[in-house]
C-alpha cells in the first residue's frame, strides 16, 4: 500500500456532515477496511464535522479544513476549525457533558469519536479554533 | 430522512409506531424533531415505537433527537420503545445508556 493523503476544505454547512463522511469512507477504503471500521471512521467524522459546525462556527458557514493521510495501515483524520475554540478540553470531553443543553446535544460526540477510533488528540485556543486528530489503524484482511 | 407514522392496535393498547428512515445526523435533526414532537402530541397513544430498520447512519445528533423525544413522550405519561437498530446504530444506543430509559424490542 503506498502512502496517501486527501485534503478538502468546505463551508460549515450541515449538508456537508455527510459530504465529509462519505469522502473519509471512500478515502479509507483502499485500506480495505471491514464495515465495521467504515461505520467508525464515518460516525467519527460526522462527530467532529459537526462540533465544527455548531460549537466552533456557531453555524456560520465559514470554513472547515479536512486532511486525511494514509501511512501503512493507519488512516489519519484531522479536522479543523478557526472558530471560537473550547475553553476546558477536559470538560468538554465529559460524556454527556453539553455546553448547549437547550439544543438537544446528547453530549456524546467526543465519547463517540473516542469510542469508534483508536487515538484521538483535541488542541483548541479560545477564539482561535480548534483541531481534532483522530487514528484508526485498520487490522489487514488477507488479500486474496 | 423520512418519517412515517401509523396506528398499531396491539390487543389492549394502541402504539403508535414511528419509522424512520435514511441517515439520521445533525443536518436532519431538527425537522425530525419538529416531525416527531407533532406527531407526539396530537395523538392519545401511550405507548411509542420508534422503528429504526430503515436507518442506515446515525451520530450523536440523532441520540439527542431520541432522547428529546423519550423526555417529551414521559411527560406525557407515555412509554418508548426502540426496535430495529441495525447493528451500527445499536452500537451507539447501548454507549449512550439509552436502553435504561426506552425500552429496546428485540425481533
Amino acid at each position: 500500500m503506498k502512502n496517501n493523503e486527501l485534503h478538502m476544505t468546505f463551508p460549515a454547512m450541515s449538508e456537508n456532515e455527510a459530504l465529509a463522511r462519505m469522502c473519509a469512507s471512500a478515502f479509507a477504503a483502499q485500506l480495505n477496511p471491514t464495515i465495521e471500521e467504515i461505520s467508525d471512521i464515518r460516525t467519527a467524522v460526522s462527530e467532529a464535522v459537526t462540533n465544527s459546525i455548531i460549537h466552533g462556527y456557531n453555524s456560520k458557514p465559514l470554513t472547515i479544513y479536512f486532511d486525511a493521510y494514509i501511512v501503512d495501515d493507519e488512516l489519519k483524520i484531522i479536522i479543523r476549525d478557526e472558530g471560537k475554540g473550547i475553553d476546558d478540553i477536559n470538560l468538554a470531553m465529559t460524556p454527556f457533558y453539553t455546553t448547549l443543553p437547550d439544543g438537544e446535544r446528547s453530549g456524546m460526540g467526543f465519547s463517540v469519536m473516542q469510542a469508534f477510533m483508536d487515538e484521538l488528540y483535541v488542541s483548541s485556543m479560545p477564539e482561535l479554533g480548534t483541531t481534532v486528530t483522530m487514528l484508526k489503524r485498520i487490522k489487514r484482511c488477507e488479500e486474496e | 430522512m423520512q418519517v412515517k407514522t401509523h396506528l398499531s392496535e396491539n390487543m389492549a393498547t394502541k402504539q403508535l409506531v414511528m419509522s424512520l428512515t435514511g441517515e439520521l445526523d445533525h443536518h436532519c435533526a431538527e425537522k425530525l424533531r419538529l416531525k416527531l414532537d407533532s406527531e407526539i402530541k396530537k395523538t392519545n397513544c401511550k405507548e411509542f415505537i420508534l422503528d429504526l430498520a430503515n436507518v442506515s447512519f446515525m451520530d450523536s445528533s440523532g441520540l439527542g433527537v431520541i432522547l428529546g423525544r423519550y423526555k417529551l413522550i414521559t411527560q406525557k405519561d407515555g412509554t418508548l420503545y426502540i426496535k430495529g437498530a441495525n447493528r451500527n446504530v445499536d452500537r451507539i444506543l447501548r454507549m449512550s445508556g439509552i436502553y435504561s430509559l426506552a425500552q429496546k424490542i428485540e425481533h
